[in-house]
């Protein structure tokens, strides 16, 4: 008998795992945020459609086409040894939204970046995120270039809840997205106590 | 790879952050002459870090599906276990988020 895995030590930690998705428009920068803070590259994960996707992917002229692929960029962060944070960006066709059921399952919370020069291209997330009672925030990227508007007119231009947090944020800024991340888990927070009491009242 | 499954028996759809942990005793999967080389890959990605099942699916190129039922696969010949997320809602204290919370103030 041979005793290989005795010198290596201690068995690996086990983490406790958490997720906050990043939702908003095309292009309006949910890659880029999730790389200001992931301490890795942001990877790539896929998903293959088969039939799944019939009803609502147009496949006239392409019907030979079996799968399509639909992909997801995510990084990590490593809070502790034992408490791991990712970030996932939600794909951004709508036509996907069926994998955003899979993704916000069990999710802390969500980020919907918006800019203000395509502000209807965000409508979407929020109004996903409210169906679900999922807890999240609007972080609106301010790209340069990109007019600035008083957070108040943003809030209803997008006809915000007034318990939704709206913050001015730059993508690419890690601690302009730390201060992002950390919004949405202090939201989370708040949100889940307003439910517990709601349950026990 | 997956022989044509798209669904393992024994596992209930994996969260993307499920952590797949490597048994101590799966030293040598090589050895193991029904695993693919793509399960002995997952074995040996899992063994000194514990990953998630996303992490997997973008370190070997494979679809999520596709991961899902080879780990099913691990699981049930107990090479891996799997330890899924714990929900928000059913995070009984909030310690654990104000240690996130902390914890990217650190960073």
């Amino acid at each position: 008998m041979i005793f290989g895995r005795s010198e290596r030590g201690k068995p690996p930690v086990e983490p406790v795992t958490l997720k906050i998705l990043v939702a908003g428009g095309f292009g309006v920068g949910k890659t880029t945020l999730v790389g200001a803070v992931s301490e890795i590259r942001p990877l790539r994960t896929e998903e293959l459609l088969t039939e799944a996707g019939r009803p609502v992917d147009d496949t006239s002229g392409v019907e030979g086409k079996r799968t399509t692929t639909v992909a997801m960029d995510f990084g990590r962060i490593t809070l502790r040894e034992d408490l791991v944070l990712y970030l996932f960006g939600t794909p951004g066709q709508e036509r996907f939204w069926f994998m955003w059921d899979e993704l916000s399952e069990g999710a802390l919370g969500a980020v919907v970046l918006a800019d203000t020069r395509r502000l209807e291209d965000c409508f979407a997330a929020v109004d996903y995120f409210e169906r679900r009672s999922i807890p999240f925030l609007v972080g609106v990227n301010c790209f340069e270039g990109a007019d600035r508007y008083p957070v108040e007119a943003i809030r209803q231009a997008l006809d915000l809840d007034s318990d939704v947090p709206l913050l001015l944020c730059d993508a690419r800024d890690r601690e302009s997205v730390k201060e992002t991340l950390i919004g949405v888990v202090q939201h989370a927070m708040a949100f889940q106590a307003d439910r517990r009491e709601a349950v026990t009242t | 790879m997956t022989r044509g499954r798209t669904t393992s028996a024994a596992q209930h759809r994996l969260d993307l952050i499920a952590v797949v942990v490597a048994e101590p005793h799966a030293d040598d999967p090589d050895a193991d002459s029904t695993l693919s080389p793509e399960h002995v890959d997952i074995v040996g990605l899992c063994r000194d870090t514990p990953q998630s099942v996303a992490e997997l699916s973008a370190e070997l190129d494979l679809p999520i599906g596709v991961v899902r039922v080879l780990i099913g696969d691990l699981v049930d010949a107990e090479f891996v276990h799997v330890n899924r997320p714990v929900p928000p809602a059913e995070l009984v204290d909030e310690s654990i988020l104000r240690d996130v919370i902390n914890g990217l103030r650190a960073l």
